[in-house]
């Protein structure tokens, strides 16, 4: 793993990588204790979704514990599409039995039996090296007397499949549309049966909280975002890399670690996320309250042109969209001739008012994540770096 | 299951749980404008124009697909209710080619209805680029897809899937690349697509419409060298009211032939005539085929043998099971034994010159418009029937002509080939060719009427989407003596997912009918892709009574009492699957790929 500089004054942790355990020692270990034990030992680490929406994770397995039925799945979401986002490659490169160890430990709490990777389509060439630990996996399990099975899926290469109910559409074979909520998959998800779906980190975190304790895991962070996390640093820094940080540290600090000395704004999380300019880096927490993440922090340093960033992150969008409901689909293309058209200067300045009232429509109005999040970026751009965009 | 209580705009409402936030807003009185949403489909939820406000919530919920929950405050017209749905109309229309005024749908489109409610004032938005190279797919005889002016609401995609079980069209690509398409993009008349034009019946636009013949069916009867005659389908009278300010429900039979007379037809004859004389045909097919292998253990002859009147069905059956070709009566569908007569018997019968006769029906049906078209439909030497129009193109043509139909006199059929029975309407429901032809065929076999009271046979009738009947026989006739207590066992379906069904457990063995009736919409004809929209279990329930309600006025009600009928076999076509009929009334099948 990367290291900081020696000043940093970021807390830097090693829970995911650290390879003080065995991972299945850990699982053998897990299974002793009672499931609502587990449940409320995740509940009490405060752990929460690490795949951006932030879900509290205990309160995901109670949910799907508790909902009737014994055909219930546990799926991991390896579809990693956010822009700027590689955490989970890596740890599925280093550490991916700590992953499976985490689904089965899904499974035996919540009654799941089958576990699904849905991998990232791009990621296709780690396949068949996953696919040979899983094998190693399967059968340990069996000798931990443990009744469940994993198998990989690959995604289809579309961003919104990362989308939990897009994800289960496309597992089950059709297109990778994002569902109405409710229902929610832990009340009917793959093949319309409880299906928990978790980022890989959340999972490992899961596995390790099972062993570290409640407690310890809350040592780290702050009340509303405890614990630790993976960020994948990119842009402009001389250390882009995945990093497993704290959270709750002030954007500030992590500008005077990964900076390049000319940092004028950073995109936390991704092109769903929110652009930070530099005069707020001070008073921005990274963490659930304030500006929280996937994992991708993205730096920008002053040759970059904020109107290019935001345009690309339009089009990325505009291609991105699953387009079945209207405000996306239509929304996206809007926001980007939009501000084609004012730098073009055949709408006038003021017609970005009307593009932030579109966005916010999106954010209010679209089915999924995708769609309620392209304000995001758009209005935080917008807003502080409105003479990029009109000049 | 118990019940909900939440309040919408403060009202307080009471439901069932599982119901949507739309059913309860119904349910108070509050109107929430949709989409996408349509009662016989599953939810979508897509276009979004239905979202409303949540106590609570973060974002807006869409009403058409958020199940209620205890204690729930909604508002349908808040602040945040009103831009958004104003702002996702003007977003629809900048995707949108909006040229109402030349647009066939104009009036009748449902985008154009929210729009003039809530929009109503130019918006800045920018129309979108790809507006300005658009294409019209007018590939198909029967149905006109132009995706300028498709909002993507899916509706038409989940009638083809949900109701027909075809999947002609469906959605492509994502993202601003998205649209529906037919199978592989490739023209609508290439395409494993049945003509039912359910879809067209369902879309809230002008982006799927029905190949219209008003101008050339205009022309024809403007010209004075032709003799125009028209035929009309039993499900037309039940339902042309609507496109013409009636109720659904309310019969008008008479003030239809008074309108077409007015509209300058020479002959206003009907369908129905040559429904009875299907019944003829098809009714000795089926006993003849029934003889054939349970007597003389033939083993060519395929049993169940499946009705044929519906041109939906056909190319239904041509694309997905051409093994079983064979069991499809042979019989034409009434419109075209109609046109094949209209052009031999009654241009003899009338002294005119065939070439000189124009031969218009009016459809609840998009797919007649194919048929019509197929080149099998060219017995009498000429195009049998030249223009197929729905029921939907003559209340325009009414409308055009300024005729104040409520005010019409009720009028009667011309002669010949204008008198039928009550059993030739029931040919407008589902249920209605199997009851018509029971009527008839107990009678041929047993001397005595169907057993079963008014000869109403309810087995045949509702609406669930597969039904099944068995009639003992007893008391043959001598020459259907090997019949006497046999069980004839029958099976209706309507819409193509059941007729898919009961084909599938035919193929599987798992079903032993003797005689399936199929047509390819929900209800039958009266629910046809031609019929005036909107469309809905109710309104299909209400023009079923009408049918019904026809039937029972009638003063013949089975077909071998009409007297045309007797004449046409005494002067013309001798028997019944005699050489006249073979020549004119019967056709082939063909296997169909793609095409
Ligand atoms: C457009 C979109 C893309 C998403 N992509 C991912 C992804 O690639 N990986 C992921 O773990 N979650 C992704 N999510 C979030 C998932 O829907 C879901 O919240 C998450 O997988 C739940 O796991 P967690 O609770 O462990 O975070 C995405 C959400 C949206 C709206
Ligand atoms: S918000 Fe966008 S991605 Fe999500 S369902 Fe709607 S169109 Fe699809």
């Amino acid at each position: 793993m990367e290291t900081l500089t020696n000043n940093s004054t970021l807390r830097k942790t090693d829970l995911i990588f650290g390879r003080e355990h065995d991972t299945l020692s850990l699982l053998k270990e897990a299974l002793q204790r009672e499931k609502d034990e587990i449940i409320n030992e995740l509940i009490e680490s405060g752990l929460r979704g690490r795949g951006g929406a932030g879900f509290p994770t205990g309160l995901k397995w109670k949910f799907a514990k508790s909902a009737p039925g014994n055909e219930k799945y546990i799926v991991c979401n390896a579809d990693e599409g956010e822009p700027g986002t590689f955490k989970d490659r890596i740890i599925l490169e280093k550490a991916a039995d700590k992953v499976f160890a985490g689904m089965a430990l899904g499974g035996y709490v919540t009654g799941a039996r089958h576990g699904i990777i849905y991998l990232r389509g791009e990621y296709s060439w780690m396949r068949n090296s996953l696919l040979l630990k899983i094998d190693d996996m399967n059968t340990a399990f069996k000798q931990l007397g443990l009744d469940f099975i994993l198998e990989i899926r690959m995604g289809s290469g579309a961003y919104v499949c990362g989308e939990e109910t897009a994800l289960i559409e496309s597992m089950e074979g059709k297109r990778g549309e994002p569902r109405n909520k409710p229902p929610f998959p832990v009340a009917k998800g793959f093949n319309n049966k409880p299906t928990i779906v978790n980022n890989v980190e959340t999972l490992v975190y899961a596995l390790l909280i099972s062993h570290l304790g409640a407690a310890a895991f809350a040592a780290f962070g702050t009340e509303q975002s405890a614990g630790t996390k993976l960020f994948s640093v990119s842009g402009d820094t001389p250390q882009a890399g995945v990093y497993e940080l704290e959270l709750g540290m002030k954007l500030s600090d992590f500008v005077a670690e990964f900076g390049d000395g000319d940092t004028k704004a950073v995109q936390v999380g991704g092109a769903s996320g929110f652009c930070v300019p530099r005069r707020k880096f001070d008073q921005t927490i990274i963490g659930f309250e304030g500006i929280p993440t996937g994992g991708s922090m993205m730096l920008f340093n002053s040759h970059r042109s904020m109107y290019h960033v935001l345009h690309n992150y339009l089009e990325f969008f505009v291609e991105e969209s699953c387009g079945q409901c209207s405000p996306c689909r239509v929304g996206c293309q809007q926001l980007l001739l939009g501000i084609e058209a004012i730098k073009a200067r055949k709408k006038p300045a003021s017609y970005l008012k009307e593009l932030i009232r579109i966005a916010d429509t999106m954010r209010l109005a679209s089915k999924c994540g995708l769609g309620q999040s392209v304000g995001n970026a758009f209005d935080s751009i917008v807003e502080e770096f409105k003479e990029e965009i009109i000049y | 299951m118990q019940n909900i209580r939440l309040t919408i705009n403060s009202i307080p409402v009471e439901i069932e749980a599982g119901k949507t936030i739309l059913d309860a807003a119904k349910k108070a009185g509050i109107s929430i404008p949709t989409l996408c949403h349509h009662p016989d489909l599953c939810v979508a939820g897509n276009c979004r124009v239905c979202v409303v406000e949540q106590l609570g919530a973060r974002t807006l919920q869409a009403s058409c697909a958020v199940p209620v929950s205890e204690g729930m405050e909604i508002s349908t017209n808040s602040a945040k209710v009103q831009r958004a749905r104003r702002d996702i109309l003007e977003l629809l229309l900048s995707e949108h080619r909006s040229d109402c005024v030349n647009c066939y749908k104009n009036n009748q489109c449902e985008l154009q209805e929210l729009a003039a409610k809530y929009v109503f004032s130019s918006s800045e938005l920018i129309p979108l680029p790809a507006l300005q190279h658009y294409s019209i797919d007018a590939s198909s005889s029967s149905i006109i897809k132009d995706d300028s002016k498709c909002i993507r609401c899916q509706r038409c995609v989940r009638t083809c899937s949900q109701l027909q079980h075809i999947s002609a069209l469906a959605v492509a690509n994502k993202g601003s690349e998205q649209k529906i398409s037919a199978f592989m993009d490739k023209p609508m008349a290439n395409v494993v697509c049945t003509n039912c034009g359910q879809c067209v019946n369902r879309c809230p636009t002008g982006a799927l419409t029905e190949r219209n013949y008003i101008t050339e069916v205009m022309h024809a009867l403007h010209d004075k060298n032709k003799h125009v005659v028209v035929q009309t389908a039993p499900a037309v009278r039940i339902a042309l009211g609507e496109g013409l300010g009636f109720a659904p429900g309310e019969r008008v039979t008479g003030k239809m032939v008074a309108a077409l007379k007015q509209l300058g037809f020479d002959a206003v004859l009907d369908t129905d005539f040559t429904a009875d004389l299907t019944i003829m045909e098809e009714g000795t097919e089926l006993l003849t085929r029934l003889k054939k292998v349970l007597v003389d253990g033939d083993t060519q002859s395929a049993l169940p043998m499946t009705t044929s009147c519906s041109p939906g069905w056909i190319k239904f059956i041509e694309h997905k099971f051409p093994e079983f070709l064979p069991n499809v009566s042979t019989c034409k569908s009434p419109q075209q034994m109609f046109g094949a007569l209209a052009k031999t018997y009654y241009a003899q019968k009338r002294k005119l010159d065939p070439a000189n006769i124009v031969s218009v029906s009016v459809m609840p049906c998009t797919a007649k418009k194919y048929e019509a078209d197929r080149p099998e439909m060219r017995d009498s030497g000429f195009k049998d029937v030249d223009y197929v129009l729905t029921t939907r193109e003559l209340a325009r043509m009414i409308k055009m002509a300024g005729i104040d139909f409520s005010a019409l006199a009720d009028l009667s059929y011309d002669s010949i080939m204008g008198t039928s029975t009550g059993a030739a309407v029931i040919f407008g429901a589902t249920g209605g060719v199997m009851e018509a032809a029971l009527r008839t065929a107990y009678e041929i076999i047993t001397g005595r009427e169907v057993p079963f009271e008014n000869l109403n046979i309810q087995p045949a009738r509702g609406m669930e989407g597969v039904r099944e009947a068995a009639v003992k026989i007893e008391g043959c006739e001598d020459n259907w003596k090997f019949l006497e207590g046999a069980v004839l066992k029958v099976a209706i379906a309507h819409g193509l997912t059941n007729a898919y069904k009961v084909m599938q457990a035919v193929k599987e063995g798992r079903a032993d009918y003797h005689f399936i009736e199929v047509m390819a919409c929900p209800g039958g004809c009266l629910g046809g892709g031609g019929q005036p929209m909107p469309t809905s279990a109710e309104i299909r329930q209400k023009r079923a009574e009408a049918i019904y309600a026809e039937d029972a006025g009638m003063p013949l009600r089975k077909s071998h009492q009409n007297p045309e009928i007797l004449a046409i076999y005494d002067e013309f076509l001798e028997k019944p699957l005699g050489h006249q009929s073979h020549k004119l009334l019967h056709t082939v099948y063909v296997e169909r790929d793609w095409n």
